[in-house]
Formats: structure tokens, C-alpha cells, sequence
């Protein structure tokens, strides 16, 4: 039989509240020789917790939840209570004295919750994905995830090819009775409508992403304004912004959430080619590889000599040596903040295509490599004018889809998984 | 000589296999039938082979098995089922003359050393202690064996339905039935029924051959077994006639006579060889289904309409055939009927088929749920290699789902069971494109030689086709430039550039014969002596790309075997397994991870948690 379990489940105290999770088999005893008494299941009760010396240790709001219908599978209880580091500590020793019971691991929870049926492998991935969510775009795709709707829709593309495989697998076994007939004329549009659909996930945006965040490079000659803009979009003075041509030599890099959406704002080194500035120059190059990392470039210099697809911006509007960009995307004032507000709008709308949409199950980068296993196998089906080698095609296909739900999963993938929850999910 | 390491029940394709193979293996074996001149006898459809079936007794026949090479004593018509498709599907399947094949089957096993041939019923299983000590005959006899292997076809309780006739049949005698029957009830093993059947015989002198379509024989070469040199006998064709209309009418005014469609039957019958009432009723849209005519023999009139199996009563059946094509005057000499039988659930078997239950006693054939004499006869072979290792000191060949038919087929029925008479399929097998009826040899001579099953005689063949395996290789690696081929009048692109020849056999339109002006000629004379292996090498580089990508799922699957689930271990204790999981694998006891996984309806969850559960498990014990 597995210890039970036990962990701090809520943010690292000091809080208001701390909450602290009991799983396993020994979670009812636990909690009653802390509390003195038994509870009711699934309702929430004000209890004194007393050490084994009877000491008062706080008190806490008791949840009781008998298993297997928790979320762990097993018999869980949950302790409410003052999220001071001292109560939290002084809990915690208590239950480390109950035998049977030990400080969980890393993803412990959520490894139980998997190993006793309660969620499966998409789900995992999407609670993992969940909990180190930060925006709510991002918890929306993680809550699709952990939720089960990508687990169905992959049950869904297997059921489709296990029907396309039994076809092709009766005219290869049965061909020679006539009794069973030819392949069906909609067998080869049915691979290449399910390619298709494959094709459609693939290349939406992908989990990463909602973690990354919308990527805009701020570009362009020194002292453009780059870094007094970057500063305006983030609302903070993160870079360090003066009128000394070649300020920023290096690469700023900041993560901010503009109307729900993560964003990921870079402020680039001036690009001047005839710098002699060593450091500097090494800054150069850096800001030529974030081009190619960025989804949006905003270009400061003067019109035309930016990166391709580069926004044109003109920010120093209110400055003396303004220079006019006749054709320019916006037109602002880092500075005084007129026109700043206009470029967010801009950036948020680009962002909302470029990322998943709110309430869309968003592939992490297993899935989407599992997936194109399957896309790529669908693809050589299509092509395949061998009945036996497009039978295996399907195969690797089912295969794949397999994978992904984790039917055929091995134990260090598990661990690299549940390696990746904080302690007490 | 009343002691013996292993005895066999029956004589039957199961029980001939299991007693040569045992008796190959040095242990000392005999085989007990009630009519030793029955031995190899071939009970109903008289062919050997087809589709996935011609896997297996290739199999067989790769660790010396006997089917084959008495397939081919008894050939008189060959074919190569799915000729058209790609090689892995193809199904070598022979027509036997009865005579003929039966009387190579007793040649071999006469032969063969350290087998005693014994006649008589045999009575009761006599156990000691819960394990089998031997068997005791009818007449009183004893006999003393630490394994026997049960190869006796459907004696559990069968029943023969025609129309409204009942008869109980089984091969042997009634009463000795019901007292073995009575010992395996009492073991409490788990039971149930299945049902199959047989057309009428019809005296082929009654049928106007000249008005029918013929089949005749493929005009190769190609034998079953790899050590038959050449084809033995005169070759005869078939003939192909329809159902009609008349003859559905007949069916279809008769069903309820029909023990199929009256209720007498309610057993599954095989889906994918249906009686002939079974064809109409769910195929009612059909205006004719196909029908060979096979020739029993050449010494007899008797011939096998294949397709039209049924139990619907004489008068039926007689009107039934003569509504067919060229059949207007043909005369049935034995009408057809169903069969209801009991079998045992495989899935109280062990992979090596000895029952969980009682330990020692085997079980092979139909008796395990199977139907047809390839999968009887491949595990009446794997009972009796297993029998015999545990009496001797050597070890059964490794087989597993990735090297063999044989091993799909034992894994599907122990982990599986069955719910209608299970027949072999290449869909069945999910590494296809390894498993070729034609490498057999190849894949298995090897581990048999190893485990001391296979004769000199093969043993000395398969070293020579190894070395010519040599010899061939670097034909395989030498480069052509696409050039020199276009020139030719090849048609391949000029500008393909220069690839090993294993990869211009992959192209459309090029064949050996094509290249050989490049080839060496002593190459090339390899080459022509040894055409079956050169085949069998460029089919392994034409599906070359398709097999390395099947090496990490091989490597998986392999390092999942190795996590044993023991005998005993305990599904009930899992955490998180459902009652249903708990029911399922324990009634399948797989014996490893990867095994648990083909359990029907085991989640990818529940593996997680056997996974976890059995790591601990393993370092605790």
C-alpha cells in the first residue's frame, strides 16, 4: 500500500491562508488525531488542531473528502489555515510524526490523481499547463486541456482510423471471397479529410506560446525612443532610458499581461553598423537574432530600413528632430503617452490571432510532435498506392494517437511530467 | 513401457505436432488414439494453408513441424491467395488429397524417434497432489507421465445439428469423454460454446464440369514446406458456380428448419465463414455467393463445395445444390451439418498453454476455441516444445508478437479469449510486414536449431541458405546510376543518381532480371540458384524504410515484456483499479506490462497504475 501523503497546496507563505492536503489511506486518522473528532464528508467544519502533546496549533477550516471519488483517487482531507509560516511548519511537523504519513514529492498528487484513473495523460499535461498559468488566456487552454475536451477529440481521430483500418484490413484479408467488397470509393477522402483536420491542430498556435507570451522587439537606430516606449508599454522603468546614444546594450526582456493577454516586450541594442563598441556590438547581434524570434516587430528608425513586416512606428512625435514617417503605422509620444494606448489596442488585436483562442485546448510541444507522427503517417497513407503499406501508415497513425493519451506510456515520461508540478498538486 | 516425460490425447493436426515436436526435443513422448490408423486424418475441408493460416504452418514448418511437408506428399492444386497484394499478405494454401496426406503424417510419426504410439480411449487424467501424474486408459492401463497435452478436438460435449436431427459425436467414445470431460467440469475450469459446420460431400461424377469456370493451379514452383524440393503429384483444377436465386428461395423457405435460425443453436458460429442460411439471411440483398468445387483426392469422387456450410435438413440441401450452376444433377454422398461444442476459455491457459489450474496438463486446438488445422497444429507444436522443455534440459524457443503468427495467435487466445471460433488473420499481426509466409525460415530455423527441435536434414538446409544469404548481400549493395538504367529503357528518371540496387527493386517496372546486365556473373548465378532467398532479400529492402520505423516501437513493446507480473500478482491490491480492471486482468493474468496492455478494455489509465504499482512490487519481492 502507498504512505499517505501530505503537502502544502496553496502559494509559498506568508498568506492569508495556507492550506495543506492529506492523500492516502491514512488521511481519515490523521485527521482525526489532530482534530480529536471524525467530520462529515465533503462539508466544511471550524475545528481546533492539537499536536500529539495536545498543544494548540490553529485554528483551521477541515474538509473531508472519502475516496476513491476525490481528486486523488484516494481518501484526501484538506486543512485550512492561517497561512503564517510558523502555523504552517508547526502542522506540518505534526502529520511528519503521524506514522505513515510523509511530505509528498513533486507532482505527487496529480501522480496519484493519474495512476488511480482520475484524469489521463492530456489531462495531466493540461493541469500542469494549469497551474503554471498566468494570465487568464492561458489558464483558459489549460482548463480545455485538464478538462478532457483534447483527450476526446483524440479518442475521436483514433475511433476514425480504426474504421479506416478495418476496411482497408477486410479487402486485405478477404479479397479473395467475394463476399466482401473493394475498398469503399470514400475511403480515400476520409484520410484526406481527417489529414486535414490534423493539418488544422498543428498549425494552430501552441501552449508554449500562452507561457512565452506574444512577442514584440522593439527596433531600430540609437536613440530612437525604443527604450522610453518599451517603458510606456510595460509601465515601469525597466529599462534604463537616457539620451546617450547606445544606453541599452544588451537585450531587456519583460513579460506583462495587457487586457488578459501575456505579452513578452524586448528592448534591442541601437542598430548602428559602424559602432566600435564592442559590448555594444555583441548587443547588435543579439537584437538581429530577436528579429527572427519576434512576432511583431516594432520598427522606430526612419521608414523603409526596417526588418521585413515590421510595424512602422514613429514614437518621438512630440520631439524637436522629429522626423516625419509620411506611412507610419502609429504615430505617438513615448514620452507624454499620447498615441501609446492606440499601439497597445493594435498589439492585443495581433496577439488575439497569433495565440490560442480563449477556450481552445492548446497542444504543448509533446502533443504537437506525437501529433505530427500521426499527421505525417496520414500523409503517406494518402500517397500510398500499396493497400499494405497504407495498413501500416493507419498504424503508426493509431499509434501515435495512442501516445498521446498515454496508452503506451513509459515511466520516464511520467517522471519528466510530474517532475513539473510545484509540490501539493 | 508404461512410463513416459510427456503423453498426448489425440491424432489429430494438434495432437501429430504436439507429440513430434516433443519427441524432437528428446523427450520421451508417446501419442494415444483410440484408432492409430486415423492419425492425420483430415476432418473436414481437405486444404492446407491461405490467408494468415499459411503463416502459421510455415511456422511450423520452420521449426520442423510436420504439416507441411505432408501438405505437399498430398498437393494436388496450389495457390497463392492474394497474389496481388504486397508479399506479407500472401497465403500459400494447398489442396491435399486425403489418402495421400494422411499417409506421409503416419510415415513421419513412425519415424520419428523417441515416439510410442499407443492405442486406446483414453479414460481419466490420474493427478497428484493437483498435478497431472498420467492417464489412465479405458482398459485399465496406467500411464505414467509428468505432462500431458490434451489435442482432442471438440469431444467437450459435442453436438451434430441437421435440420431436425440431433446426434452426439466427438472423436472418442462417449463414456471415456464424459469421465475426462467430468475431471476438467470439476477442475472448474471456465467453459463455454461455440458452434461450427461442414458442407455436404458431393459425388463429383454428378457434376457437368464442362459448363463451369476452372480454377487451375498456380504454374510455379513454390512449395509449402522448405525442405520439398519439388511438387509430387498431377495437379487437378478446381471449378467456381454461384448460389442463385432458386437456391436462396430454398434456403430462405426452409430457415426455420434450420438449428441456426430455430433456437437449437445459439452458440457463435465463426462471422467470417458463415453457413450458408447465415450468408442469406444477413446478406439478403445478394443475388449469389461464390462457390469452389475442390476435389477431395485423385482416387475419389468426392468433392468439397466450399462456401455453402449449413445444417439445414437433407431435403434442403439437396435442393439447395442443384439449384447451382453445373449442378443440376448432382448427388450429395454426405450431407453437410453443424457442430456445437464446448471449449475451454484460453484464458486460463499460460502462454505456453498448460492450464493455470492443473498444472502439467496442456491443452491445444480446437478445445482451446479455435478453428482450422494451422492453428491447431501451430499449438499443438508449442505445447508439445513447452511440455517437453520442462522434462528436459532444454528451453522452448523464444517466441513473442514481433518474430511469429504463432505467438500473435497464443498471446490473442491467453490474454484475449474468444467469443466465436478464432481463425488467423494477417490483421491479427501487427508487425505484418516482418512476419512473411515466405521468410518464416528465416525468422524462426534459427531459434529452433538453438533449442535442439529441428533435424539435421533442416538444421544443414538452413546453414546453406544462410551462406548463400552471404553470397547475396553485396548484389544487394552494389550501386547503378539512373543513367545507365534510363538507357536500358528502365523507367526510372535519368537524373535519379546512383543507388544500390536494394533500392531500384523498390521502383515500379524494375525487376532482378532487369539488372542483371550489370551484375557480376557469378553473382548472378547465385542469384538463379537461390531465387526464393534473393525474392525474400529484396522484399526485406523494399519494406526496409517501414521496418526501422518499427524498431523504437519494438524496443518499447520489448522493454514493457520485461516488466513481469508473476503468477501471483495481486490485481486486487492495485491502488486505483476499478473493479472492472481487477476482473478483467486477473481472468487474462497477463504475464507481463506489455501483455496487460492488449487485455481488452484495459485503460491507458489503469496500465499507469500497474506500472507504478508493479515497479514497487518487483523491488519489494
Amino acid at each position: 500500500m502507498s504512505d499517505t501523503i501530505f503537502a502544502i497546496s496553496s502559494g509559498a507563505p506568508p498568506a492569508a491562508i495556507g492550506v495543506i492536503r492529506i492523500s492516502g489511506s491514512e488521511a481519515g486518522s490523521a485527521l482525526r488525531k489532530l482534530a480529536g473528532r471524525d467530520f462529515t464528508a465533503r462539508r466544511s467544519s471550524l475545528t481546533t488542531l492539537r499536536d500529539a502533546d495536545g498543544d494548540t496549533l490553529d485554528q483551521a477550516l477541515v474538509l473531508w473528502f472519502p475516496g476513491p471519488a476525490t481528486a486523488t483517487g484516494e481518501d484526501l482531507a484538506e486543512l485550512h489555515c492561517h497561512g503564517g509560516r510558523a502555523v504552517l511548519a508547526a502542522v506540518s511537523r505534526a502529520l511528519e510524526a503521524i506514522s505513515g504519513l510523509r511530505a509528498a514529492e513533486a507532482g505527487e498528487f496529480t501522480r496519484r490523481a493519474f495512476a488511480n484513473g482520475r484524469i489521463d495523460l492530456a489531462e495531466a499535461e493540461g493541469l500542469s499547463e494549469l497551474l503554471s498559468a498566468e494570465t487568464e488566456l492561458q489558464r483558459a487552454a489549460a482548463i480545455q486541456m485538464a478538462g478532457g475536451a483534447f483527450s476526446d477529440q483524440v479518442e475521436a481521430w483514433r475511433t476514425a482510423v480504426l474504421r479506416l483500418s478495418a476496411q482497408l484490413e477486410a479487402a486485405l484479408d478477404f479479397s479473395d471471397e467475394d463476399d466482401v467488397s473493394e475498398l469503399p470509393p470514400q475511403f480515400a477522402e476520409g484520410i484526406g479529410m481527417l489529414s486535414q483536420e490534423l493539418e488544422e491542430w498543428l498549425s494552430r498556435p501552441r501552449a508554449e506560446k500562452l507561457g512565452e507570451g506574444y512577442r514584440v522587439v522593439l527596433a531600430g537606430p540609437p536613440n530612437s525612443g525604443k527604450s522610453t516606449l518599451f517603458n510606456a508599454l510595460i509601465e515601469s522603468e525597466a529599462a534604463i532610458t537616457s539620451d546617450i546614444a547606445g544606453t541599452t546594450r544588451d537585450v531587456i526582456e519583460r513579460n506583462v499581461a495587457i487586457a488578459s493577454i501575456p505579452f513578452s516586450f524586448v528592448d534591442t541594442a541601437g542598430l548602428r553598423d559602424e559602432s566600435e563598441d564592442t559590448i555594444e556590438r555583441i548587443g547588435i547581434d543579439r537584437a538581429r537574432e530577436q528579429f527572427a524570434r519576434a512576432d511583431t516587430v516594432l520598427w522606430l528608425g526612419p521608414e523603409g530600413e526596417g526588418p521585413e513586416r515590421a510595424w512602422e512606428v514613429a514614437a518621438k512625435s512630440d520631439a524637436p528632430d522629429y522626423q516625419a514617417k509620411p506611412s507610419a503605422d502609429y504615430i505617438l509620444s513615448a514620452t507624454k503617452g499620447a498615441g501609446v494606448d492606440e499601439l497597445k489596442q493594435g498589439l492585443v488585436e495581433a496577439a488575439r490571432v497569433a495565440l490560442p483562442k480563449p477556450g481552445e485546448a492548446a497542444l504543448n510541444a509533446r502533443q504537437h510532435a506525437v501529433l505530427s507522427d500521426a499527421a505525417q503517417a496520414l500523409r503517406g497513407a494518402i500517397d500510398q498506392g500499396d493497400p499494405l503499406l497504407c495498413a501500416e501508415e493507419l498504424r503508426q497513425a493509431r499509434g501515435a494517437f495512442d501516445r498521446l493519451i498515454g496508452r503506451t506510456t513509459t515511466e520516464d515520461m511520467l517522471d519528466a511530467l510530474f517532475g513539473r508540478f510545484c509540490i501539493g498538486k | 513401457m508404461h512410463s513416459f516425460d510427456v503423453l498426448v490425447i489425440g491424432g489429430g493436426h494438434a495432437g501429430v505436432e504436439a507429440a513430434c515436436g516433443a519427441a524432437r526435443m528428446g523427450a520421451r513422448t508417446a501419442l494415444v488414439s483410440f484408432d492409430l490408423g486415423a492419425i492425420g486424418a483430415m476432418s473436414c475441408n481437405p486444404a492446407i494453408g491461405g490467408l494468415g493460416k499459411g503463416h502459421l504452418v510455415r511456422e511450423v514448418d520452420a521449426l520442423d513441424g510436420v504439416i507441411c511437408r505432408a501438405a505437399d506428399a498430398g498437393a494436388i492444386h496450389y495457390r497463392m491467395l492474394n497474389r496481388s497484394k504486397g508479399s506479407a499478405v500472401w497465403g500459400p494454401r494447398v489442396q491435399a488429397d486425403r489418402v495421400l496426406f494422411k499417409a506421409e503424417v503416419q510415415r513421419i510419426v513412425k519415424a520419428q524417434a523417441n515416439l510410442t504410439l499407443i492405442a486406446g480411449e483414453a479414460a481419466a487424467l490420474r493427478l497428484e497432489s493437483g498435478r497431472v501424474a498420467g492417464l489412465e486408459l479405458a482398459d485399465g492401463t496406467a500411464l505414467d507421465a509428468p505432462r500431458v497435452i490434451l489435442c482432442t478436438g471438440t469431444f467437450l460435449g459435442g453436438t451434430l445439428f441437421r435440420g431436425e436431427e440431433r446426434f452426439t459425436g466427438g472423436r472418442i467414445g462417449e463414456n471415456s469423454a464424459q469421465r475426462l470431460a467430468k475431471q476438467l467440469r470439476g477442475a472448474d475450469l471456465p467453459m463455454a460454446r461455440l458452434k461450427t459446420g461442414t458442407p455436404p460431400r458431393i459425388d463429383g461424377r454428378t457434376i457437368d464440369w464442362a459448363s463451369l469456370p476452372e480454377q487451375a493451379s498456380d504454374d510455379e514452383s513454390w512449395t509449402m514446406s522448405a525442405l520439398t524440393e519439388r511438387r509430387a503429384n498431377p495437379q487437378v483444377f478446381c471449378a467456381i458456380t454461384r448460389t442463385t436465386e432458386a437456391a436462396h428461395d430454398a434456403i430462405r423457405a426452409n430457415l426455420h428448419r434450420s438449428p441456426l435460425f430455430s433456437g437449437a443453436i445459439d452458440a457463435a458460429g465463426p462471422r467470417y465463414c458463415p453457413s450458408i442460411e447465415d450468408k442469406i439471411h444477413r446478406f439478403g440483398d445478394r443475388d449469389g455467393h461464390q462457390v469452389f468445387l475442390e476435389p477431395e483426392g485423385l482416387n475419389t469422387h468426392l468433392v468439397y463445395p466450399n462456401g455453402i456450410s449449413t445444417s439445414l435438413p437433407v431435403d434442403v440441401q439437396h435442393d439447395m445444390v442443384r439449384a447451382m450452376a453445373g449442378l443440376s444433377k448432382a448427388e450429395i454422398v454426405e450431407p453437410g451439418y453443424a457442430v456445437e461444442y464446448d471449449h475451454i476459455d484460453p484464458r486460463a491457459l499460460t502462454p505456453d498453454l498448460q492450464l493455470r489450474a492443473i498444472p502439467g496438463l496442456y491443452c491445444a486446438g480446437q478445445i482451446n476455441g479455435t478453428t482450422g488445422y494451422e492453428e491447431a497444429a501451430a499449438q499443438g507444436l508449442i505445447a508439445g516444445l513447452n511440455a517437453a522443455a520442462g522434462e528436459t534440459d532444454r528451453q522452448a524457443p523464444f517466441l513473442d508478437r514481433a518474430n511469429s503468427y504463432i505467438a500473435v495467435m497464443i498471446d490473442d487466445l491467453t490474454l484475449q479469449g474468444v467469443s466465436e471460433p478464432y481463425r488467423m488473420l494477417t490483421s491479427r499481426a501487427e508487425y505484418r510486414l516482418r512476419l512473411r509466409a515466405n521468410n518464416a525460415s528465416t525468422r524462426l530455423t534459427k531459434l529452433g536449431v538453438e533449442a535442439g527441435c529441428v533435424s539435421d536434414e533442416r538444421s544443414k538446409w538452413f546453414e546453406h541458405r544462410e551462406a548463400a544469404r552471404t553470397v547475396l548481400a553485396p548484389l544487394f549493395a552494389q550501386k547503378l546510376h539512373s543513367k545507365d538504367l534510363a538507357e536500358a529503357d528502365l523507367p526510372v528518371r535519368r537524373d535519379g543518381g546512383e543507388k544500390p540496387i536494394s533500392e531500384w527493386l523498390r521502383h515500379d517496372g524494375v525487376e532482378f532480371a532487369d539488372l542483371m546486365p550489370w551484375v557480376d556473373t557469378e553473382l548472378a548465378e547465385a542469384l538463379y540458384a537461390n531465387t526464393d532467398l534473393a525474392d525474400e532479400m529484396a522484399e526485406d529492402a523494399a519494406y526496409e524504410p517501414y521496418l526501422a520505423r518499427q524498431e523504437a516501437e519494438l524496443r518499447d513493446l520489448r522493454a514493457s515484456e520485461n516488466l513481469a507480473l508473476a503468477g501471483d500478482f495481486p490485481f486486487g491490491e492495485v491502488p486505483g483499479l476499478s473493479s472492472e480492471m481487477i476482473e478483467r486482468l486477473t481472468s487474462a493474468s497477463p504475464p507481463t506490462l506489455a501483455a496487460a496492455g492488449r487485455v481488452p478494455g484495459v485503460t491507458p489509465a489503469a496500465l499507469s497504475a500497474l506500472l507504478v504499482y508493479a515497479r514497487r512490487w518487483q523491488t519489494a519481492a
